[in-house]
């Protein structure tokens, strides 16, 4: 398989998964560790990447968004940590084979850095590292770092990565909401300081994740590409739930996500995927309309670069 | 400037040190230990509310300004105990059973101690069992609970359900917030208030305390 960043420096649009979270939710139990499930049923997340490769999905996640020693030793599990990952990268493999990238998801350790909480920073490097670790020794095509609020913790997880392995394609988001002053992070990031310093921390593809609708990311991706020429990802989620009777509804459909990405790839956005509330139809919708749009856009790109020329 | 002022200024910069050496005055220029509570700390962290809802200021202000009120509170609280000047309320808050989700939680704790509440924060992942039993035992006006997940939310109910099963729904309130969560969705469970943020969350808990 052509590596995903050469693929991106062509000017193809990528698809990546849907959530994982949400998709996992109706097999836990109340309690338990989400990550746990590579362990004890790796039949289940085995399903869910073959629910995203079947849709068209170019990237598939493994499930380790909160596998990293720190977030497990909660559960008491830090010391599955290897184990964990690495059944997390197989399930998806034996799923898509080398048909589509394996993105494993690295989520915030839950942890306040220093001074505003009691954690050093050397203790999320060292958690992070372990995870990763486990994760490229079982074969990992590219680490996704996302739903970064704190620019420190993203910075440190991006080093962590980047030490063990330079050559690994690493991406990182960071999860926005709006205010009436423009966008940050609940720790206060903007947009220009998390587009600069995830691209100084040594990240090949940034972007955000989660958040609230994809109308919003669509003026985020604007802002980022302003600040950054660095392949940008997109993965918003589908708006925050509405309640229909007894049950939460979440409000943005596969048609309206996919007439919407159409948006995100507008403004240079090189790889749209989704996060909470996303499932297989969503992205099968988003595969669709990037199939329709592939043909034309490469050709208009093709023009406008003889034009630069 | 006064050094009550001091005290509610310092805080709201996240100067630790500086609200622990103006208490410390303050307590030995016998300013009544109230005041210090009311017109220092509560007032201080009242400002840092506002500010942080109007996005002025982020989550490190608010967890620098909380660390200097615990200074400031930490040495005025034996006193307030001594004088038996009793907090305004007891309220148990936690995250609903299967969400590990905290930040909002943690806010809404960190909100209600500075408007002087004292909070009893049971954490991550709580069950209705522990809930109900930990208010009980604690004389708690108020129960809060946090969702982040539609798949969690639904656990709200059952902590309700649990106080009215138990005769207690009239002695311990209950107040609900997180993403999912609405005003609606509260109603439909019958919990008594709906926090939209953390400091609209300090208004409701103040209301629902007052009522009774």
């Amino acid at each position: 398989m052509k590596k995903l960043l050469e693929r991106l420096k062509e000017g193809e649009i990528l698809v990546a998964d849907g959530a994982m979270g949400t998709m996992l939710m109706k097999h836990l139990e109340a309690g338990e560790c989400p990550e746990s499930v590579n362990l004890t049923h790796p039949e289940i997340p085995e399903e869910i990447a073959g629910l995203y490769f079947d849709a068209g999905a170019d990237i598939i996640q493994a499930n380790t968004f909160g596998a990293s020693p720190l977030k497990l030793s909660l559960y008491s599990i830090e010391h599955k940590t290897e184990e964990i990952n690495r059944n997390a990268v197989l399930a998806v493999r034996r799923v898509v084979g080398n048909r589509a990238y394996i993105s494993a998801s690295c989520g915030p350790t839950g942890r306040l850095l220093k001074p505003y909480g009691d954690t050093e920073p050397k203790d999320v490097y060292n958690s992070f590292e372990r995870q990763i670790k486990a994760l490229i020794d079982a074969g990992v095509d590219v680490i996704c770092i996302e739903t970064m609020t704190d620019l420190r913790e993203a910075t440190l997880a991006i080093k962590a990565a980047k030490n063990i392995s330079p050559s690994l394609s690493v991406m990182a988001t960071m999860t926005f909401d709006s205010t009436p002053r423009g966008f940050y992070t609940i720790m206060g990031i903007d947009i220009e300081k998390a587009a600069s310093g995830l691209e100084i921390a040594g990240a090949d593809i940034i972007g955000s994740n989660c958040g609230n609708g994809i109308e919003n990311m669509i003026k985020i991706a604007r802002e980022f590409k302003k600040c950054s020429d660095l392949p940008l990802i997109m993965q918003p989620n589908t708006g925050l739930p509405k309640l229909q009777g007894n049950t939460p509804v979440y409000r943005e459909t596969p048609e309206f996500m996919a007439e919407k990405a159409k948006e995100l790839i507008a403004s240079g956005v090189s790889i749209v995927g989704g996060c909470c509330g996303t499932t297989p139809e969503h992205i099968r919708a988003i595969r669709k309309m990037v199939d329709s749009l592939s043909i034309g856009r490469r050709l208009t790109q093709m023009n406008t670069e003889k034009w630069q020329n | 400037m006064d050094i009550l002022k001091q005290i509610s200024e310092n805080l709201r910069g996240g100067n630790d040190k500086k609200v622990l050496e103006f208490t410390k005055l303050a307590i030995e220029q016998k300013i009544p230990p109230k005041d210090i509570l009311d017109d220092g700390l509560i007032a201080g962290m009242d400002t840092v509310g506002k500010l942080f809802k109007a996005h002025e200021i982020f989550l490190p202000d608010v967890l620098l300004a909380a660390k200097a009120m615990y200074s400031g509170m930490d040495e005025l609280k034996p006193i307030l105990i001594r004088e038996g000047i009793p907090t305004i309320g007891k309220v148990v808050i936690g995250t609903i059973q299967g969400d590990l989700h905290d930040i909002g939680k943690n806010l809404v704790g960190i909100m209600l101690k500075g408007a002087g509440f004292e909070v009893i924060d049971l954490g991550n992942d709580v069950s209705p069992e522990k809930f109900v039993e930990r208010a009980k035992k604690e004389n708690a006006k108020v129960i809060g609970m946090s969702a982040l997940l539609t798949t969690t939310m639904q656990g709200m109910r059952k902590v309700i359900d649990l106080l009215n099963e138990r005769g207690l729904s009239g002695e311990i309130k209950t107040i609900i917030g997180g993403a999912p969560v609405s005003e609606e969705f509260a109603r439909e469970i019958g919990a008594d208030a709906y926090g939209y943020d953390a400091a609209s969350a300090v208004d409701r808990v103040k209301k629902l305390t007052r009522e009774k």
